[in-house]
Protein backbone atom coordinates (compact mmCIF):
# COMPACT_ATOMS: atom_id res chain seq x y z
CA UNK A 1 0.00 0.00 0.00
CA UNK A 2 0.97 3.71 -1.28
CA UNK A 3 0.98 5.60 1.85
CA UNK A 4 1.50 8.98 0.40
CA UNK A 5 -1.98 8.04 -1.36
CA UNK A 6 -3.86 8.17 2.39
CA UNK A 7 -1.93 11.08 3.70
CA UNK A 8 -3.12 13.06 0.16
CA UNK A 9 -6.45 12.06 1.05
CA UNK A 10 -6.48 13.10 4.48
CA UNK A 11 -4.93 16.31 3.67
CA UNK A 12 -7.36 17.41 0.48
CA UNK A 13 -10.12 16.66 3.96
CA UNK A 14 -7.74 18.80 5.83
CA UNK A 15 -7.20 15.85 8.39
CA UNK A 16 -10.41 16.40 10.41
CA UNK A 17 -12.63 14.13 12.33
CA UNK A 18 -15.65 14.96 10.82
CA UNK A 19 -14.51 14.27 7.72
CA UNK A 20 -13.62 10.94 8.53
CA UNK A 21 -16.65 9.15 6.10
CA UNK A 22 -15.48 11.26 2.84
CA UNK A 23 -12.15 10.21 3.86
CA UNK A 24 -13.06 6.67 3.97
CA UNK A 25 -14.67 6.50 1.12
CA UNK A 26 -11.69 8.31 -0.85
CA UNK A 27 -9.66 5.68 -0.02
CA UNK A 28 -12.12 2.70 -0.71
CA UNK A 29 -12.35 4.78 -4.31
CA UNK A 30 -9.01 4.53 -5.01
CA UNK A 31 -8.12 1.53 -3.28
CA UNK A 32 -11.30 -0.46 -3.99
CA UNK A 33 -10.47 -1.43 -0.34
CA UNK A 34 -9.93 -0.48 3.34
CA UNK A 35 -6.43 -1.53 4.12
CA UNK A 36 -5.67 -2.41 8.05
CA UNK A 37 -2.88 -0.12 7.52
CA UNK A 38 -4.69 2.70 6.09
CA UNK A 39 -7.41 2.57 8.74
CA UNK A 40 -4.58 3.21 11.33
CA UNK A 41 -3.01 6.21 9.16
CA UNK A 42 -6.59 7.75 9.52
CA UNK A 43 -6.80 7.19 13.15
CA UNK A 44 -4.01 8.32 14.32
CA UNK A 45 -3.90 11.74 11.77
CA UNK A 46 -7.51 12.20 12.56
CA UNK A 47 -7.16 11.09 16.13
CA UNK A 48 -10.53 9.18 16.13
CA UNK A 49 -10.04 5.60 18.22
CA UNK A 50 -9.80 2.93 16.30
CA UNK A 51 -13.14 1.34 17.66
CA UNK A 52 -14.91 4.24 16.31
CA UNK A 53 -13.37 3.52 12.94
CA UNK A 54 -14.05 0.03 12.53
CA UNK A 55 -17.64 0.72 13.98
CA UNK A 56 -18.20 3.02 10.92
CA UNK A 57 -15.96 0.63 8.00
CA UNK A 58 -18.41 -2.18 9.43
CA UNK A 59 -21.62 -0.40 9.16
CA UNK A 60 -21.99 0.89 5.86
CA UNK A 61 -21.81 -1.40 3.07
CA UNK A 62 -19.78 0.98 0.98
CA UNK A 63 -17.19 0.31 2.57
CA UNK A 64 -14.96 -3.21 2.19
CA UNK A 65 -12.79 -4.36 4.39
CA UNK A 66 -11.47 -7.35 2.00
CA UNK A 67 -10.04 -6.67 -1.51
CA UNK A 68 -12.17 -6.31 -4.09
CA UNK A 69 -11.98 -7.33 -7.72
CA UNK A 70 -11.40 -4.88 -10.86
CA UNK A 71 -15.16 -4.97 -11.83
CA UNK A 72 -17.87 -4.72 -9.32
CA UNK A 73 -20.74 -6.38 -10.31
CA UNK A 74 -23.98 -5.08 -8.21
CA UNK A 75 -27.25 -7.13 -9.62
CA UNK A 76 -30.18 -5.75 -8.05
CA UNK A 77 -32.66 -7.98 -6.38
CA UNK A 78 -35.33 -5.45 -5.63
CA UNK A 79 -38.86 -6.34 -6.45
CA UNK A 80 -39.50 -4.95 -9.41
CA UNK A 81 -36.55 -6.49 -10.45
CA UNK A 82 -36.89 -9.51 -8.73
CA UNK A 83 -40.56 -10.33 -10.83
CA UNK A 84 -38.84 -9.38 -13.79
CA UNK A 85 -36.25 -12.84 -13.07
CA UNK A 86 -33.36 -11.02 -11.07
CA UNK A 87 -32.84 -14.85 -9.67
CA UNK A 88 -32.08 -16.00 -12.86
CA UNK A 89 -29.62 -13.62 -14.04
CA UNK A 90 -28.10 -13.88 -10.96
CA UNK A 91 -27.88 -17.99 -12.06
CA UNK A 92 -26.52 -17.04 -14.79
CA UNK A 93 -23.79 -14.69 -13.46
CA UNK A 94 -23.29 -17.24 -10.58
CA UNK A 95 -22.36 -19.62 -13.55
CA UNK A 96 -20.41 -18.01 -15.88
CA UNK A 97 -17.85 -16.20 -13.21
CA UNK A 98 -18.08 -18.88 -10.47
CA UNK A 99 -18.62 -16.61 -7.70
CA UNK A 100 -21.40 -16.28 -4.84
CA UNK A 101 -22.33 -12.31 -4.17
CA UNK A 102 -19.75 -11.42 -1.32
CA UNK A 103 -17.24 -13.30 -3.04
CA UNK A 104 -13.76 -11.94 -5.65
CA UNK A 105 -12.24 -14.49 -7.70
CA UNK A 106 -9.23 -15.58 -7.12
CA UNK A 107 -7.26 -13.68 -10.43
CA UNK A 108 -9.31 -10.18 -8.91
CA UNK A 109 -11.51 -9.93 -11.95
CA UNK A 110 -14.83 -9.79 -10.42
CA UNK A 111 -16.39 -8.92 -7.55
CA UNK A 112 -19.97 -10.43 -6.90
CA UNK A 113 -22.88 -8.34 -4.55
CA UNK A 114 -26.28 -8.39 -4.28
CA UNK A 115 -28.27 -5.13 -3.72
CA UNK A 116 -32.13 -4.26 -2.69
CA UNK A 117 -32.79 -1.43 -4.98
CA UNK A 118 -30.24 0.41 -7.77
CA UNK A 119 -33.84 3.00 -8.05
CA UNK A 120 -34.33 2.24 -11.82
CA UNK A 121 -37.04 -0.49 -11.61
CA UNK A 122 -37.80 0.92 -15.24
CA UNK A 123 -35.36 -1.03 -16.65
CA UNK A 124 -35.08 -3.94 -14.60
CA UNK A 125 -33.42 -6.18 -14.13
CA UNK A 126 -30.35 -4.22 -13.73
CA UNK A 127 -27.15 -4.60 -12.60
CA UNK A 128 -24.25 -2.20 -12.16
CA UNK A 129 -20.59 -2.83 -13.46
CA UNK A 130 -18.61 -0.27 -12.27
CA UNK A 131 -20.81 2.35 -11.93
CA UNK A 132 -22.24 1.63 -15.47
CA UNK A 133 -25.63 0.55 -14.98
CA UNK A 134 -27.10 -2.50 -17.40
CA UNK A 135 -30.71 -2.44 -18.14
CA UNK A 136 -33.65 -5.44 -19.86
CA UNK A 137 -31.14 -8.18 -18.96
CA UNK A 138 -32.20 -11.76 -20.21
CA UNK A 139 -29.34 -14.46 -19.06
CA UNK A 140 -27.97 -15.08 -22.41
CA UNK A 141 -27.15 -11.53 -22.80
CA UNK A 142 -25.76 -11.24 -19.61
CA UNK A 143 -23.05 -13.96 -20.29
CA UNK A 144 -22.23 -12.16 -23.07
CA UNK A 145 -21.67 -9.32 -21.29
CA UNK A 146 -19.77 -10.61 -18.53
CA UNK A 147 -17.43 -11.80 -21.37
CA UNK A 148 -16.69 -8.25 -22.85
CA UNK A 149 -14.56 -7.21 -19.19
CA UNK A 150 -10.92 -8.56 -18.66
CA UNK B 1 -30.30 28.04 34.71
CA UNK B 2 -33.63 27.96 35.80
CA UNK B 3 -35.11 26.92 38.63
CA UNK B 4 -38.76 25.78 38.29
CA UNK B 5 -41.05 22.45 39.68
CA UNK B 6 -43.07 19.88 37.93
CA UNK B 7 -44.93 17.11 38.89
CA UNK B 8 -43.81 13.24 38.86
CA UNK B 9 -46.16 10.65 40.26
CA UNK B 10 -48.60 13.47 41.37
CA UNK B 11 -45.60 15.06 43.55
CA UNK B 12 -44.21 18.67 43.41
CA UNK B 13 -40.31 17.70 42.15
CA UNK B 14 -37.67 21.23 41.97
CA UNK B 15 -35.49 20.75 39.13
CA UNK B 16 -33.28 22.85 36.42
CA UNK B 17 -33.48 23.00 32.71
CA UNK B 18 -29.99 20.96 32.56
CA UNK B 19 -31.65 18.44 34.07
CA UNK B 20 -33.65 15.08 32.45
CA UNK B 21 -36.70 14.07 33.88
CA UNK B 22 -34.64 11.17 34.96
CA UNK B 23 -32.49 12.61 37.28
CA UNK B 24 -35.65 15.04 38.52
CA UNK B 25 -37.17 11.62 39.48
CA UNK B 26 -34.17 10.69 41.10
CA UNK B 27 -33.19 13.53 42.89
CA UNK B 28 -36.86 13.10 44.85
CA UNK B 29 -36.68 9.30 45.40
CA UNK B 30 -39.04 8.33 42.75
CA UNK B 31 -37.30 4.83 41.03
CA UNK B 32 -38.11 4.59 37.04
CA UNK B 33 -35.90 1.58 35.50
CA UNK B 34 -33.21 1.37 33.56
CA UNK B 35 -30.99 -0.37 31.84
CA UNK B 36 -28.62 1.35 29.88
CA UNK B 37 -28.04 4.54 31.94
CA UNK B 38 -24.83 5.23 34.05
CA UNK B 39 -24.64 8.35 35.78
CA UNK B 40 -21.14 8.99 35.16
CA UNK B 41 -21.80 8.89 30.96
CA UNK B 42 -23.90 11.01 29.29
CA UNK B 43 -27.29 9.82 28.01
CA UNK B 44 -28.05 7.16 25.53
CA UNK B 45 -31.56 6.30 25.42
CA UNK B 46 -31.05 2.76 23.65
CA UNK B 47 -33.08 0.50 25.66
CA UNK B 48 -36.01 2.60 26.32
CA UNK B 49 -37.13 1.15 29.91
CA UNK B 50 -37.39 4.47 31.52
CA UNK B 51 -40.20 5.81 28.96
CA UNK B 52 -42.23 7.40 30.93
CA UNK B 53 -46.15 9.42 30.14
CA UNK B 54 -44.82 13.47 29.89
CA UNK B 55 -47.61 15.90 29.50
CA UNK B 56 -46.86 19.57 28.81
CA UNK B 57 -48.75 22.27 27.16
CA UNK B 58 -51.73 19.81 26.82
CA UNK B 59 -49.99 17.23 25.02
CA UNK B 60 -49.38 13.95 26.11
CA UNK B 61 -46.80 12.40 24.93
CA UNK B 62 -44.39 9.06 25.55
CA UNK B 63 -40.26 10.10 26.00
CA UNK B 64 -37.26 8.18 27.46
CA UNK B 65 -36.72 9.74 30.84
CA UNK B 66 -32.88 9.94 30.81
CA UNK B 67 -32.61 11.81 27.81
CA UNK B 68 -35.41 14.01 27.99
CA UNK B 69 -35.42 17.56 29.42
CA UNK B 70 -37.59 18.34 32.57
CA UNK B 71 -39.80 20.94 31.90
CA UNK B 72 -41.19 23.86 33.75
CA UNK B 73 -45.30 22.72 34.44
CA UNK B 74 -44.40 19.10 33.15
CA UNK B 75 -46.67 16.80 34.27
CA UNK B 76 -44.90 13.05 34.04
CA UNK B 77 -46.43 9.66 35.24
CA UNK B 78 -44.10 7.06 35.61
CA UNK B 79 -46.32 3.75 35.97
CA UNK B 80 -49.59 3.45 33.87
CA UNK B 81 -51.17 0.46 32.63
CA UNK B 82 -49.67 1.60 29.00
CA UNK B 83 -46.10 2.05 30.24
CA UNK B 84 -46.30 -1.20 32.16
CA UNK B 85 -47.34 -2.90 28.96
CA UNK B 86 -44.43 -1.27 26.42
CA UNK B 87 -41.75 -2.50 29.79
CA UNK B 88 -43.30 -5.58 30.13
CA UNK B 89 -42.95 -6.02 26.20
CA UNK B 90 -39.29 -4.60 25.76
CA UNK B 91 -38.03 -6.85 28.77
CA UNK B 92 -39.19 -9.77 27.32
CA UNK B 93 -37.40 -8.82 23.82
CA UNK B 94 -34.04 -8.07 25.81
CA UNK B 95 -34.70 -11.51 27.94
CA UNK B 96 -34.41 -13.74 24.28
CA UNK B 97 -30.59 -12.16 24.12
CA UNK B 98 -30.01 -12.71 27.52
CA UNK B 99 -32.12 -14.95 29.43
CA UNK B 100 -29.96 -15.35 32.50
CA UNK B 101 -29.58 -11.95 33.22
CA UNK B 102 -30.40 -11.17 37.11
CA UNK B 103 -31.05 -7.20 36.26
CA UNK B 104 -33.66 -8.51 33.05
CA UNK B 105 -35.07 -11.17 35.45
CA UNK B 106 -35.95 -8.64 38.24
CA UNK B 107 -37.72 -6.68 35.92
CA UNK B 108 -39.32 -9.04 34.34
CA UNK B 109 -41.37 -10.06 38.16
CA UNK B 110 -41.83 -6.38 38.15
CA UNK B 111 -43.75 -5.93 35.01
CA UNK B 112 -44.85 -9.82 34.71
CA UNK B 113 -42.72 -10.48 31.37
CA UNK B 114 -42.60 -13.85 30.12
CA UNK B 115 -39.17 -14.99 29.73
CA UNK B 116 -39.91 -17.50 27.16
CA UNK B 117 -41.96 -14.85 25.05
CA UNK B 118 -39.58 -14.73 22.10
CA UNK B 119 -37.54 -17.32 20.88
CA UNK B 120 -34.02 -17.05 22.32
CA UNK B 121 -31.45 -15.84 20.57
CA UNK B 122 -28.48 -15.72 23.48
CA UNK B 123 -26.13 -13.74 22.07
CA UNK B 124 -25.66 -12.54 25.85
CA UNK B 125 -25.57 -9.18 24.99
CA UNK B 126 -28.21 -6.59 24.94
CA UNK B 127 -26.37 -3.84 23.35
CA UNK B 128 -26.90 -1.41 26.03
CA UNK B 129 -23.15 0.56 25.61
CA UNK B 130 -22.44 0.62 28.63
CA UNK B 131 -18.64 -0.87 28.09
CA UNK B 132 -18.50 1.38 25.08
CA UNK B 133 -19.13 4.03 26.38
CA UNK B 134 -17.67 3.42 29.79
CA UNK B 135 -14.36 3.31 27.94
CA UNK B 136 -14.63 5.85 25.67
CA UNK B 137 -16.27 8.57 27.75
CA UNK B 138 -14.60 7.75 31.47
CA UNK B 139 -11.18 5.82 30.51
CA UNK B 140 -10.69 7.20 26.91
CA UNK B 141 -9.20 4.48 25.52
CA UNK B 142 -11.71 3.01 23.33
CA UNK B 143 -10.80 -0.08 23.62
CA UNK B 144 -14.29 -1.43 22.86
CA UNK B 145 -16.76 -0.70 20.71
CA UNK B 146 -19.49 -1.44 17.97
CA UNK B 147 -19.48 -3.31 14.89
CA UNK B 148 -21.72 -4.15 12.25
CA UNK B 149 -25.01 -3.15 11.94
CA UNK B 150 -28.74 -3.89 12.29
CA UNK B 151 -29.32 -8.01 13.79
CA UNK B 152 -25.34 -8.46 13.25
CA UNK B 153 -24.31 -5.76 15.68
CA UNK B 154 -22.34 -6.78 18.59
CA UNK B 155 -19.24 -5.58 20.67
CA UNK B 156 -15.80 -6.05 19.62
CA UNK B 157 -12.64 -5.41 21.26
CA UNK B 158 -9.76 -3.52 19.31
CA UNK B 159 -7.09 -6.45 19.93
CA UNK B 160 -4.08 -3.68 19.54
CA UNK B 161 -5.49 -1.25 22.20
CA UNK B 162 -6.95 -4.53 24.30
CA UNK B 163 -3.53 -5.37 25.04
CA UNK B 164 -2.00 -2.70 26.01
CA UNK B 165 -5.23 -1.30 28.49
CA UNK B 166 -7.77 -3.82 29.65
CA UNK B 167 -5.60 -6.15 31.87
CA UNK B 168 -5.34 -3.64 34.73
CA UNK B 169 -8.16 -2.01 33.94
CA UNK B 170 -11.88 -4.30 33.60
CA UNK B 171 -14.11 -1.31 34.49
CA UNK B 172 -16.74 -2.43 32.36
CA UNK B 173 -16.86 -5.59 33.81
CA UNK B 174 -19.28 -4.42 36.71
CA UNK B 175 -21.19 -2.24 33.97
CA UNK B 176 -22.50 -4.95 32.15
CA UNK B 177 -25.99 -6.08 32.94
CA UNK B 178 -25.72 -9.74 31.45
CA UNK B 179 -22.48 -10.27 32.12
CA UNK B 180 -21.97 -10.98 28.30
CA UNK B 181 -18.44 -8.62 28.46
CA UNK B 182 -16.49 -11.19 30.43
CA UNK B 183 -17.25 -13.81 27.32
CA UNK B 184 -16.81 -11.16 24.58
CA UNK B 185 -13.33 -9.97 26.58
CA UNK B 186 -11.82 -13.92 27.16
CA UNK B 187 -12.61 -14.55 23.29
CA UNK B 188 -10.69 -11.61 22.48
CA UNK B 189 -7.67 -12.47 25.02
CA UNK B 190 -7.95 -15.69 23.37
CA UNK B 191 -7.37 -14.21 20.04
CA UNK B 192 -4.30 -12.00 20.80
CA UNK B 193 -2.36 -13.93 23.70
CA UNK B 194 -0.52 -15.95 21.42
CA UNK B 195 0.81 -12.99 19.75
CA UNK B 196 1.25 -11.15 22.48
CA UNK B 197 4.36 -12.34 24.93
CA UNK B 198 5.10 -9.69 26.94
CA UNK B 199 3.42 -10.87 30.13
CA UNK B 200 2.27 -14.24 30.35
CA UNK B 201 2.24 -13.54 34.38
CA UNK B 202 -0.37 -11.48 33.84
CA UNK B 203 -2.49 -13.11 31.37
CA UNK B 204 -2.68 -16.21 33.36
CA UNK B 205 -4.00 -14.70 36.30
CA UNK B 206 -6.68 -12.60 33.79
CA UNK B 207 -7.83 -16.53 32.71
CA UNK B 208 -8.41 -17.19 36.03
CA UNK B 209 -10.72 -14.14 37.03
CA UNK B 210 -12.44 -13.84 33.88
CA UNK B 211 -14.21 -16.81 33.48
CA UNK B 212 -17.97 -16.37 33.00
CA UNK B 213 -20.66 -16.68 35.44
Amino acid sequence: MDSSVIERIIDKHHGEAGSLIQILLDIQNELRWLPGAALEMVAEKLQVPMSRIQHTVTFYKAFSLVPKGRHEINLCMGTACHVRGATRILEMIETVTGLQPGETDADMKFSLDTVNCLGCCAIGPVMEIDEQHLGKLVPDRTAALLKKYD
Amino acid sequence: MSEFSLKIDGKDVAASDDMTILEAAQSAGIAIPTVCHHEKLEPFGGCRLCTVEAEAGGRTSLVAACIYPAQKDMAVKTRTPQIDKIRKVLTEQLLAYAPESEVLRGLAREYHADKDRFPKEPSFCILCGLCVRYCAEVKQKSAVGFVERGPNREISFVPEIAAKECWDCKECFPLCPTSALQAAYVLTRSLTSFKSTAQPEAGKQAATNTVPQ
